[in-house]
Order: C-alpha cells, then structure tokens, then sequence
C-alpha cells in the first residue's frame, strides 16, 4: 500500500527539491523576518509587546492525554474555590446544580448537590397572584448568577461585567507559533484554557520600575490583552479552607479552580476520551482486516 | 450511467421491480461492473471518501438541528444544550464541526489529485467544472454552518464575510442589507443562514450525482493519464476498488476520529466559546482554516474591491484550467517541468494558507502579495506556456504496459495468469 | 468475478465474513448515537418536582399545576364523591388497576388506592386521558368525575375510567406531602 502512494511520487522527488529552493530564493528575506516575528521573546518582540507577558506553562493535568481524567477530589476544591470566590462576581450560565453530581465530573452525591442547591435562593413565578417568589434551589436550576443582568454587573465592577465562566476554559488558549501547533496534532494538546486561566490566576505582580498601571486595573503576567487586568486579585494564601489536606496556597487554588472550570466547559471530556479509545481501537481492527481482504481480492492482479 | 448493465435479477420481485425501475441495472453498472484503470492508486479512493463526508455532515447535520435553535437569543445556549444535555449530542456537534474540516480536506487532496494528474483535461472539463460548482457551494455551506452556533468568531466572520459584497459598485450597500435583512448581522441573517445551511448539503448532492454522471462518461482518469484501451486496462468496480475505497475510507476514519475525540477544539477558534457581541471585535479575526488561502489573497490587494475581485478570482482560475493547460499530456508523471511548477504551486497555496492565519502586518503582508502574485502567475502564465515549451516523457502505450512493463504478459481481469508483481 | 476457486476457501471466506461481520458490528454502534440522541435529554429529565400550596383550596375545589409539561389536577374532593367513588366495585371498572405510581404496578382501583394515603379527600392525578392524550374536563359526564371531550372517554370522581374508548384510569404521579398544606409532584 505504501509503495502504491509513494510509486507515482519517487520520480518527482527532483521536482520537489527544484521548487522547494526556487521557492526559497523567492521569499528568503520574507521569511527571515517572519521567523523573527513569531519567535516568542525574540528581539521583534520588544518593539510591539505579546501578551500574556509571562507565556503559560504545560501544567500537568490529570485530563490531558488519551487516558485523561477528571481527578473528582481536584474537581471537589475547584468547586469549592469558585464557590467560595468567583461566583460571588461570575456567573456561571451553562450550569445546573445536577451537573455537581455528575459523573465524570465533582461527583458530589445526589444529597450533596441537593443541599448546595437548597443553600441558595431563586426565584420562581409567577405564583396564583401574578408574583415572582423566592424558593430553595432544585437541582434543576441554574447556578444562579451575581448579578440581575450584564449592566447591574459592570456597575458594581467598576463598569466591567465579569465574564461569565461557563465555558472559560475553552474560550482561552495559548498561543502555539510553528512548528508547536503541528505537534500538537499528535500530542493532542487541548489544555491550553486551564494553562491560561493558572497562569492568570498567579500572575498578579508587583509592577516593574517604568510601569505604571491605570486606575482600577492591576498588573498581571498572566493577562492576554494588556499588562493589566480590572479583576483584583482574588485568590490569597490560606483563603479556602480545604478538608483533605490539599495544599491552601494560591498555586493550589488556581490549579484546582482551572481544572473546576475545564470541568465546567466539557462535562463530557471523560465519556469523550474513552469513547474515543474504543473507537480507534476499532477502526485500526477493521483498517486491518480490510487491508488483508484487500489483498486477498487484488493477490492475483499486477497494478 | 454507462457499462454494460447485464444485470439480470433471478428473484421475482426484484424482476418485477426492474422491468418498472431499472434501478438495479444502473447500480449494477455503475458500481459493480463499471470498469476502472487497474492502475488507480490510493489518491483515487478521497471521491468516495467525498461522498461518505457529504452523507455523514447531512446525518449529524439533521440531528442536530432537532436540537438547535435559529435565534440570537438562544442559538448559543442551545448549541451548549446539545454539548451538555442531549444524549450523546457533544459527539455528534463535534462529528459535524470537524466533519466539515475533515470534508475541505479530503476535497483539497481530490483537488490537487486532479491537477497533479490532469484529470481535469478533455473529456473531463464538464466533470472538473461540476467539481469545482460543488467546491463554491461546499464554501458557502460550510461558512454559513460556521455562522450557527452565534460566538463571537461565527459572528464577526459573518459580518466580515458578507461586508465582502459591499465591494460591488453602486449596488453593494443595497446587497449587503439585502443578506443581513437589516442593517447589521442579527436575527434574520442567522434565522436565513441556518435554512440555507440545511438546504445547500442536498442541492451539493445534486450536483454531486450529475459529477458521478459526467465522470462514468470517460470513466476514470488513471496515474498514467494514458486513456483505456480495451478490457485488459481495468477492472470491475466489485470487488477490487470497492474494497479499496472501503480501505481509503477507514483510515480517514481513524484519521476523522482522532480530531473528533482527541482534538475536538484544535481547528476551532476559543473566541467561538464566547456569545455573540455585536459591540466587541475580537482582536484577530480569522475564518475557518479551510478559507485561509483565499482570505490571505483578499488581505493582499490593498483594495477594496480589487481584493475582493483578486479572492473570487483565485476560484475563477481553476475553473478555467482545461482552457489555461495547453499540454496534451495529462498525468504530472511524465511532465517533468509541470510536476515542479505543481509542487512549487502546492507549496504556494498551502503558504497562504499559514498567511491567512497570521496578522496582516509587517514580513506577513509582503509573502503574502509574492505568493499571490504567483499564485495566478502559475494559472495565467506558467500553465499556458508549459503546454507549447515542454518536452514531455514518453508514455507508455497503455495502462497494462505501465503495470507489466513492455512485453509482459497478457492479463485479464476474470482469470489472472500472471505471477504477481507485488 | 475473480473469486476462482482456491486451494484454501474456509481460510478466505473466513476473512471475508470477518470483516464483513465487523463492519456491521460498527455500522449498528455507529446508528445507535443518532437514535438516543432523540431521548429526552439531561435537563428534561431533572425537571422532575413541582409543588402546590393546597392551603386555600376548599372542598370541591380544584388547581391544576403543569408537571413535565402535562397538567396534574389536585383535588380537595366532596364527601359525595368520596362516597361515590367508594361505592364503585372493582368488578364494574373497565381497568382494575390504581395506575397509581407510589404503589406497586398491581394495587387494586380502590378508592384508597386512587386517593392521598391516609387524606381520602385529596386526589391528584394527571389529566390526560389515557385513550390518545385529550385533556378531560372536570367534573362533568355521567360519573360526574371527568369527561374527555375528544372521544367520548367518561371517568368516575376517583379518575377510573368507567365508559369510552380509553384503555386505562388516568396516571397518579409520584407525590408526597411536605406538610398538610403543602404537595410535591415528582
């Protein structure tokens, strides 16, 4: 079968070597500088600052890799640092209080979640005379959010609304130049969100000498738009107090909020990953078994 | 559609039915008898690669939109109810979101197939133009797909590419409201992209079945570029290609799974994870991959409508290929200047393609004028003049001469006698 | 076409049904997606629980509360129709079976089986009648119970089917009391 692909092909090796150089001579300055351009901190960079400042880390989550997984303890503490930290700015739309007891994701048990969702407040309605009402959450409801609507939470926040972080996880990334965005096709790389989100998270600083950082804002490394950030820093030692032993230090929270909010944008990561197994499995069988019969049907035939 | 159809069903029924449809009959000698060059390699099986793409985007494609919901206000929450809450409904968004990356590029390796081989020369002009009709609706539907799930990216990338018509003198501004609706992508625009997107996939296997049509004309164009001589040249369809294809197609399989599993998100935008906002651009707005090379001629021409022309262009040319190739020779194998200038051309389109992606400034803008400069230098100029200075290799006599070399022995499909080569 | 016979059939045969075989197994794994993805989904299915204030609802008076998308009538009913209902004999019911989903699949159709454990007066039921899905109107036909308007089905006070075309007693939901005002459905 190789040898069919390659056959047509070996002959216009010189060809390809030809057009490769002239190619070359065409736009070999071009692509000098464009090298210069894409390298992270090369010199170019100096002249027009990339941000985020302090490039993320490849941090080690349990869900990366074909055989990724969830860790439901992690899981457990992201959730209860959004809980006890982000939402009381960020909304949270695209979840449920059922979700929390999910599997493959925190896990909770089913009264666990219940009572998380009674411990809030939402409001129901109308009732027989026409008014809204205030009941105990379901775990049918929506994590409620902060604030009524977008404008009530840029008027409390300085005039930016907090996004929402439903899908924060995913609507982040880190930039990949050449030639990382081709090995991450087998590396399978897909973490650049929570990468991001911990390196924002402990990326507040003090500024350096020379920079100074608008009012309202704080000065981040971490930050994909600018050097500074409207969201103060939310997260400090000791702040959430967890109950099985897991480090209380920022560098924890952050990692264990990013994978919360991974969790929070692909529910379904673990289903995916397995399924995914299965299915490669299967189609390399079946790839396999075809490609005996087909040389079995062609074993008689010159082509 | 062409064959000797000796299909004669045994089964009453399937008698009854054939003397009143002879439905059998055309399936018979379209797809079992219908002989193809011994000699097709692996390139060939991506047309039926093609038409289980289109089958498999139409079948994700109807569920889904059993789910979705055409409105500003809810086509993105609804999109994440099917990520989240439909019974398997993340992996059939994801089948269909990368389906269509999957489609562009099985149909850019049948492309460039095409052109490495010649396929597109006489006979077969009709049936490259029926190719490329379905590329342009293939660009549409796909743009429009893009535009459903209401992000930022599907928004702003609506706004840019339906602006591209405000281009058109005098009546531009009047076709632009006429797209949206209204006076800015909102909810008409999304409302009539989500029907069109859903009746484009069937009008494309119209075109595809007229394409099928035109190609069992001539039959099969072969790595030779050598027509058939007699029957010694090919071989039925069943089983030999059919099996062949299958085993083309499962290893796009595994390929199609990998992303879909592994990799959901690498040929998305992040920005797409972010609602619609009509009052913010993201920073860098880029259109799916598969439109980079001619969004990076659009960015090239410092005009507004001569970049707009130059990008429609680009798709123009290769429709008139059969008239710009003046060479008698099909198959790139025994072009020896051509098969450079392919290659060189091949590099080319894929380098505007990394050009589209990146931001139009400094070193970016230059490579990208010199390789649409020479982009069209290769269709305009390099494809006529080849044909009159080129001194191509001899041919061989005929597909079986090119399997066996001269003298080897004869061959026939039914009862092989030779010892096998492999 | 080619296949003359060769030295080893079983052996080649084998590989063809093998791979034949396999390619059904993915085809019918690969269907199966399509198919679930019409089940109701996650969110449908925690729609689970609404609940009634049953306060303020005198005897003889009825609410109707929407529940996964059907109408559940709770009912404070009259000591006439508790008598009515009682003085039914399971033999005259067209279904002998409470179809009432907090006890097991086979409870007779008795009063009690049909009403609120222990609170006879209480009866909640969703309304839908079981002939092909109409909603039945209240305390009408010649039971005085329900009439469904659509084909003629007529129920007793206690929502037993008793004449028409319907098949079976109308469906009592899974409920409790949250206390003696107030009702869950789900």
């Amino acid at each position: 079968m190789m040898k069919m692909i390659s056959a047509p092909f070996a002959r216009t090796r010189l060809g390809l070597a030809l057009g490769a150089s002239l190619l070359a001579a065409a736009c070999l300055a071009g692509t000098v500088s464009a090298n210069a351009a894409e390298g992270e901190p090369a010199p170019a960079a100096e002249a027009v600052p990339t941000y985020p400042i302090r490039h993320p880390h490849m941090e080690p989550w349990s869900f990366a890799g074909i055989f990724g997984k969830y860790d439901t303890a992690q899981l457990q503490r992201g959730y209860q640092v959004y809980k006890e930290v982000c939402a009381s700015c960020h909304s949270m739309n695209f979840l449920h209080f059922r979700n929390l007891a999910d599997e493959g994701g925190p896990h909770f048990t089913e009264a666990q979640a219940k009572a998380v969702a009674a411990g809030y407040q939402v409001q129901d309605g109308p009732n027989d005379a026409g008014d809204m009402f205030e009941r105990p959450g379901r775990l049918s409801d929506r994590f409620p959010a902060p604030f009524p609507n977008p404008e009530a939470a840029a008027a409390a926040n300085n005039g930016k609304a907090p996004p929402d972080l439903s899908l924060m996880a995913k609507a982040r990334a880190v930039h990949r130049g050449f030639p990382w965005f081709v090995l991450d096709v087998f590396t399978q790389y897909q973490e650049g969100g929570p990468d991001y989100i911990h390196n924002l998270l402990t990326g507040y600083k003090e500024p350096p000498p020379g920079v100074t950082v608008g009012p309202g804002l704080h000065y981040n490394v971490g930050f994909n738009a600018g050097p500074a950030i409207a969201m103060p820093p939310p997260l400090s030692d000791g702040q959430v107090t967890y109950t099985d032993g897991a480090p209380q230090t920022v560098d924890q929270y952050a990692r264990d909020v990013s994978a919360f909010l991974m969790w929070a944008a692909e529910p379904h990561l673990d289903a995916r990953k397995r399924t995914g197994f299965q299915v490669i499995i299967f189609v390399l069988v079946f790839a396999g078994l075809l490609y005996a019969t087909k040389r079995k049907i062609w074993s008689k035939i010159a082509h | 559609m062409s064959g000797h159809s000796s299909y004669e069903p045994t089964n009453p029924a399937l008698k009854w039915l054939e003397a009143r449809l002879p439905i059998g009959g055309l399936i018979h000698s379209s797809f079992i008898v219908f002989p193809n060059p011994r000699n097709l390699n692996y390139f060939w099986t991506f047309g039926g690669i093609l038409a289980f793409m289109l089958v498999a985007q139409i079948a994700t494609g109807v569920v889904l939109a059993m789910h979705y919901t055409p409105h500003t206000t809810l086509a993105f929450a609804s999109v994440e109810g099917i990520m989240r809450d439909v019974n398997g409904g993340w992996m059939l968004r994801y089948l269909h979101s990368n389906g269509a990356s999957m489609f562009f590029i099985a149909v850019y390796i049948h492309i460039f197939r095409g052109l490495y081989y010649g396929s597109y020369k006489s006979p077969r002009e009709v049936l490259w133009i029926l190719g490329m009709i379905i590329f342009l609706l293939m660009m549409a539907t796909g743009f429009m797909g893009y535009v459903l799930p209401w992000g930022q990216m599907s928004f702003w990338g609506a706004t840019v590419i339906t602006n591209l018509f405000s281009a058109i003198p005098i009546v531009g501004e009047a076709i632009v409201t006429w797209l949206w609706g209204g006076f800015s992508v909102d909810n008409p625009t999304l409302n009539r992209f989500f029907a069109l997107h859903y009746l484009l996939p069937f009008i494309i296997a119209g075109v595809v079945v007229l394409h099928i049509w035109a190609l069992h004309v001539p039959g099969s164009n072969n790595p030779t570029g050598v027509s058939v001589k007699d029957e010694q040249d090919t071989l039925p369809f069943h089983p030999y290609f059919t099996v062949k294809d299958a085993l083309g197609l499962v290893l796009f399989l595994a390929f199609y799974s990998w992303f879909v599993f592994f990799l959901p998100n690498y040929l998305g935008h992040p920005d797409n994870y972010i609602e619609a906002n009509p009052l913010v651009t993201p920073a860098h707005i880029v259109p799916e991959w598969y439109f980079l090379p001619f969004y990076a001629i659009l960015r090239s021409i410092p005009d507004k409508l001569f970049g707009v022309i130059a990008m429609f262009g680009a798709i123009a040319v290769l429709f008139l290929v059969p008239w710009l190739d003046t060479s008698k020779v099909r198959s790139a194998n025994y072009r020896p200047l051509y098969r450079q200038f392919f290659w060189i051309w091949a590099v080319v389109s894929v380098g505007l393609g990394y050009i589209g992606a990146m931001p139009p400034e400094g070193a970016y803008v230059i490579i990208g004028r010199i390789l649409t400069a020479y982009y069209f230098v290769h269709f305009l100029v390099i494809l006529p003049l080849l044909g009159l200075f080129e001194k191509p290799r001899p041919l061989p006599a005929s597909i079986t001469e090119s399997v066996l070399g001269k003298g080897g022995a004869p061959v026939t499909a039914g009862a092989p006698s030779a010892p096998q080569t492999k | 076409m080619a296949s003359s016979a060769t030295a080893e059939p079983t052996r080649r045969d084998f590989l063809y049904i093998a791979t034949g075989a396999v390619g059904a197994v993915g085809l019918a794994a690969t269907v199966w997606p399509f198919i679930n993805q019409m089940n109701p989904d996650a969110s449908a299915l925690a729609l689970a629980t609404s609940e009634v204030d049953i306060g303020s609802i005198q005897a003889g008076e009825s609410v109707t509360v929407k529940w996964r998308g059907k109408p559940v009538v709770v009912r404070n009913r009259t000591e006439q129709e508790i008598a009515d209902a009682k003085a039914a004999a399971l033999s005259e019911l067209k279904d002998p079976i409470a179809r009432n989903a907090n006890l097991p699949a086979d409870a007779p159709a008795t009063d009690a089986n049909r009403a609120a454990e222990g609170k006879e007066n209480w009866f909640v039921m969703v309304n839908v009648c079981t002939h092909l899905g109409c909603i039945p109107l209240g305390q009408e036909g010649e039971y005085h119970g329900w009439f469904c308007p659509c084909h003629g089905s007529v129920y007793d006070t206690a929502g037993r089917i008793r004449k028409g075309p319907a098949p079976e007693n109308m469906a009592i939901p899974v409920y409790s009391f949250l206390s003696d005002t107030k009702i869950r459905i789900g």
